[in-house]
């Protein structure tokens, strides 16, 4: 019989007996709905842990350190660390243009952060400043910001932290386009003529390793001040480095942040312990094009010579707990499909004995054993599909009620929402397709006793 | 499954020639259905052999064997057997949708055995719509439609009232004499079959009881 008049018979057998066919259809449609929905509960939760890690700009960077530094932070070094003793390599302007020349670095910048003082309309706050690198643009914390990122990479403009703008008016909003005037203590190297070094400062033409570069390991410290535009309030403060989050409240550009030469904490002890009279760095965060390149770039920077840390492993982890995680939501949903593929058989079992006598009459007018098999089977695919369809529609449904109803309880508690259940198009065509081979191989049995069904007995059953 | 062997047909040799009328004769029991569906490809001897159109039955395989009742063979029921869910139209039309016979050509096929059949006003209605001489000579139309050289029919008239049969029994010999297609007819009544046969065959207790061409 040809593949049409097979589904055409099969469509009718199935049209007529529609009350039980029905149910053995909605029996599959409600396993196939608890597999989508346990699946796209876990594919949603990966995903939305994968775009708000991505998004924190961690997964994306390497940080590097002196290796003088990391002792004190709880590190192990990496195997090749251990060479025959080294002085230890030092992290300054050098090394950071090197490492800015690798390939697939997009940007390396120190960690500034300082807490200082502002003006904003004749009173003092104290806050902390922190310096944004431009490649902070495409993180997540940007994304709802009010306003808009900074203009150029060296532009006199501030973004705030929303805390801190509710700290300067009661409307934040109407923060944006104001000026504010930031106090700051300049390290001045020894005997600079502090007077052209403020010329340089002002002219804000970005900056060079030599600029920053002092003449003597001592220094001294003046009281500057210079004044930014708030052009934007953002929710959340991006990490710019490991260990940062959630501290800078006042944020400038990276490159205006380097030129201010603010003096850090740490200067006075990488006073002590330098030799010369160049601009070091504690750490430089590397931020390379995208996660699958942290690898090797890490690995390189170790080459070179000093500490890296990232948190790449981190997300190894991570993932192999969502595949357990999905592995087990599968196999809890696939029981489902199983319990409703034995309605496919019961439904199929009846309807032998029932149609045993039509299956005499085809088989007397020349249908084949496989024309029998067939037809079975293709009740039962459309059983399968039919159910597969339904499944998923009211597995996406499902998926959506939760999501819905955590997004109340999300918006109840001042959270933002989230998108908890994810449906990709391979998961519709795989669960159609699972429900589809689970229906046929449930058919395997009836199929072919109705297609061993002796003619003449068939015939003789009333 | 377990059945002890019975011989419902045994030591039987019987040979129907192309073209002609052979009324199968016998009380119940006697083995002329057995004999009938055993020509009909839809049992198999346990010894023995069925010859049709020069390929032996015994032989085939049930692939074959379907192709056989399809091709060679057109089959009539006591019980009729039309699908009661189909109408008469797509009772006719199913061995053509078996036989894999290109759609266009298939409802020119069913007008004409249903005209044959003189069922023509009747298409659209279901088995349970007809009267039994109507459901009958849908099956007639049905055992034709896909050009059979042999016609098999199982008590064709045992469901009819008298006059219906007579009916009936003229269509068989219509058909056995304008398309020249060779009809074995199982019967019980004596009197029909030798009204319409040209041949007579006696049956009791699974052996051939006479065999001969009526006076």
């Amino acid at each position: 019989m040809k593949t049409r008049d097979l589904t055409e018979l099969a469509a009718r057998n199935l049209r007529e007996a529609v009350l039980r066919n029905s149910l053995t259809t909605l029996g599959i449609a409600v396993g196939v709905a608890s597999l989508v929905a346990m699946l796209s509960l876990g594919v949603g939760l990966q995903e939305l842990a994968n775009k708000k890690l991505s998004k924190s700009g961690l997964f994306d960077a390497v940080f590097v350190s002196s290796k003088t530094n990391q002792r004190g932070m709880g590190r192990q070094n990496p195997p090749e660390s251990s060479t025959p003793k080294e002085p230890a390599k030092i992290l300054d302007g050098e090394a950071r243009q090197k490492i800015a020349a690798l390939q697939n670095v997009v940007e390396v910048y120190p960690e500034i952060r300082f807490p200082t003082e502002i003006q904003f309309e004749g009173k003092p706050y104290s806050t902390t400043v922190a310096g944004i690198p431009p490649s902070a643009k495409a993180e997540g914390a940007f994304d709802g910001m009010k306003g808009n990122f900074f203009s150029t990479p060296d532009a006199d403009e501030a973004i705030l932290q929303i805390e801190f703008a509710k700290d300067l008016s009661t409307q934040p909003d109407s923060l944006i386009g104001k000026n504010l005037v930031l106090r700051y203590a300049e390290r001045q190297p020894l005997p600079a003529e502090p007077d052209t070094k403020k010329s340089k400062n002002d002219s804000h033409g970005g900056y060079s390793a030599d600029e920053i570069t002092g003449q003597s390991p001592g220094f001294s410290i003046v009281p500057r001040e210079k004044t930014f535009r708030i052009i934007g309030i953002v929710e959340t403060e991006p990490a710019t480095s490991v260990g940062s989050f959630g501290r800078g409240r006042l944020l400038i550009p990276m490159q205006v942040a380097e030129v201010l030469r603010v003096a850090q904490a740490n200067d006075l002890r990488g006073l002590l312990r330098r030799s010369s009279s160049k601009q070091t760095y504690d750490s430089l965060t590397v931020r390379v094009k995208s996660p699958t390149q942290v690898k090797s770039v890490e690995e390189t920077i170790q080459k070179m010579g000093y500490g890296t840390f990232s948190l790449l492993d981190a997300t190894k982890s991570l993932r192999l707990v969502f595949a357990v995680f999905d592995l087990f939501l599968g196999i809890f949903g696939s029981l489902a499909l199983a319990v409703a593929s034995l309605g496919i058989v019961n439904t199929l079992v009846m309807a032998i004995l029932e149609r045993r006598r039509e299956i005499g009459i085809l088989k007397a007018l020349g249908a084949a054993d496989r024309d029998i098999r067939r037809l079975f089977f293709a009740e039962a695919g459309v059983m399968g599909l039919l159910g597969g369809i339904f499944g998923v529609t009211l597995g996406w449904l499902i998926g959506t009620a939760l999501t819905f109803g955590t997004n109340v309880y999300l918006h109840q508690r001042d959270l933002p929402p989230i998108d908890l259940s994810s449906i990709p198009w391979w998961m519709v065509a795989g669960a159609i397709g699972f429900s589809i081979v689970v229906s046929l191989a449930a058919g395997i049995y009836p199929a072919s006793r109705a297609a061993k069904l002796n003619p003449v007995e068939a015939l003789r059953y009333e | 499954m377990g059945d002890a062997l019975v011989h419902a047909v045994d030591d039987v040799t019987v040979s129907v020639r192309p073209k002609e009328f052979v009324a199968l004769l016998g009380s119940s029991g006697s083995g002329k259905s057995t004999l009938l569906n055993l020509m009909a490809g839809l049992d198999r001897p346990s010894s023995g052999a069925i010859f049709a159109h020069g390929r032996n039955l015994a032989e085939m395989s049930s692939e074959d064997l379907a192709q056989h009742r399809s091709h060679t063979i057109g089959m009539v029921f006591q019980a009729f057997n039309l699908l009661p869910r189909m109408t008469l139209e797509e009772n006719v039309e199913l061995p053509l949708r078996l036989a894999e016979v290109d759609r266009n050509d298939r409802a020119g096929r069913v007008r004409e055995a249903v005209e044959r059949v003189r069922l023509s006003a009747r298409l659209t209605h279901r088995p349970s719509e007809l009267s039994g001489g109507e459901q009958q000579r849908a099956a007639l139309a049905r055992a034709l439609v896909n050009r059979p050289t042999i016609l098999l029919a199982d008590e064709p008239t045992g469901n009819l009232d008298s006059a219906t049969g007579d009916a009936i029994l003229h269509l068989l010999q219509e058909i056995n004499e304008s398309l020249g297609m060779t009809i074995v007819m199982v019967t019980h009544d004596r009197d029909r079959a030798a009204r319409y046969a040209h041949r007579i065959i006696t049956m009791g207790d699974g052996k051939l009881l006479s065999d001969g061409t009526k006076i």
